[in-house]
């Protein structure tokens, strides 16, 4: 099962970015290989308009099953993520990545 | 001549000084005043007049023809404000985002995606004695200000001679609905307030003219209160202080009243003269 996070960082004890339209990088982690990538996402600050939309279709590129992300999606970027086949858990932008992973798997957090 | 009242931070007293500077020079000579803070109009609320026309207001946006569609991905590519994305076969467009440029709409291969006008706001006309009145309205829902800003514009243009005295009301702020009221005036005041926030916000108003190249001046409104900041800041900057409201609490009863001040508060009627006597006269110095 692949997760992808909304991070300020790419390292396990990153803290998580609350927005997702705006993260600096989405982390990717796949709980059945161990496989641990990311995104840089960080050239969306130069961006004034269409942050959500740009963001969530480079995430379904990604094509992760889950989402774990802190703020949730704005309007724009909910409406690309309607008919999408992730999961999107949120409430996790204060904690690290890893806090964020145990939050998840202990059902605390969210679903969007 | 166009004069457009523009501040920085919001509530320093833009809709109060263009309301009573086009009420008072509307004794003695034909003005326009134009509404332009067309998410939140509200010079409406002081001057009443005559009802002359009313126009709804479009923007074109393109359209998904899906059958047409092969899907090649080139109208997201060519957006540069993410209003387009492709999933898989399917196009999303958000209409809001659009700055109607037709990129996509011109370059699609397959003609996939016509233009189709959007309703985005209305402009109404009133007429007042001397004075006529002009305000844009933005829909609820609608993101961009600037078409509907640029729309009213050309209406005051084909409409007015050029001669009259035109004041712009802009948004506060120093985004593109500010540039885009602002960019071919003759002169911006800048209204502002003489606290840290108003000095802090006047400075980027400042630095936005500049770079504008534009004539412009201060307004310290509600003078009294704060701090001598925002006078020395313009000293030591040379922008000219063209006027100092006083800070009273008459003024704040007669506009939460939505009243018009000048008549009954002779300081404010003299800031107004002084406003309007050296405006021209910095006008005409650059003439020379």
């Amino acid at each position: 099962m692949k997760i992808a996070f909304t991070t300020k960082g790419t390292e396990w004890d990153s803290m998580m970015d609350p927005r997702l339209g705006r993260t600096e990088f989405i982390l990717l982690y796949d709980d059945e290989t161990g496989e641990f990538s990311h995104y840089d996402n960080r050239a969306i600050e130069h961006t004034a308009h269409g942050a959500g939309p740009k963001t969530v279709q480079k995430l379904l590129e990604l094509n992760p099953d889950i989402l774990i992300t802190g703020n949730g999606p704005g309007g724009n970027a909910a409406a690309v993520l309607k008919n999408a086949p992730l999961k999107i858990y949120i409430g996790a932008g204060e904690m690290t990545v890893k806090e964020a992973l145990s939050a998840y798997k202990n059902g605390e957090l969210m679903s969007f | 001549m166009k004069i457009a009242i523009a501040s920085g931070k919001g509530g320093t007293g833009k809709t109060t000084l263009a309301t009573n500077l086009t009420a008072y020079l509307a004794e003695e000579d034909e003005v326009v005043l134009i509404d332009l803070d067309v998410e939140e109009p509200n010079s409406g609320l002081f001057i009443k007049g005559e009802f002359v026309y009313k126009e709804d207001k479009y923007k074109m946006i393109p359209e998904w023809e899906q059958d047409r569609c092969t899907p090649c991905g080139l109208c997201q590519e060519v957006c540069n404000f993410h209003a387009i994305i492709q999933l898989s076969d399917q196009i999303m467009l958000f209409s809001e985002l659009c700055h109607s440029c037709y990129a996509c709409s011109e370059l699609c291969p397959t003609s996939a995606l016509p233009m189709i006008p959007q309703k985005m706001g209305e402009m109404k006309h009133y007429r007042n004695g001397n004075l006529s009145f002009v305000e844009s309205r933005l829909d609820i829902g609608q993101e961009q200000a600037v078409p509907l800003i640029a729309q009213t514009k050309e209406y005051i243009d084909t409409h007015f001679s050029e001669k009259m005295i035109k004041f712009f009301d802009a948004p506060p702020g120093t985004s593109c609905p500010v540039i885009e009221v602002t960019k071919d005036v003759d002169f911006v005041i800048l209204v502002t307030e003489p606290t840290p926030f108003g000095l802090h916000d006047l400075k980027l108003a400042v630095d936005t003219m500049r770079e504008l190249n534009r004539n412009y001046g201060v307004v310290v409104n509600r003078h009294g209160i704060g701090n001598d900041d925002v006078l020395e800041y313009c000293q030591n900057e040379n922008i000219p202080v063209l006027a100092k409201i006083p800070n009273d609490r008459s003024i704040a009863e007669l506009y939460s009243r939505g009243e018009l001040v000048y008549q009954k508060v002779p300081a404010v009627k003299e800031q107004l003269i002084k406003i309007m006597d050296q405006i021209l006269e910095l006008k005409n110095g650059e003439a020379k």
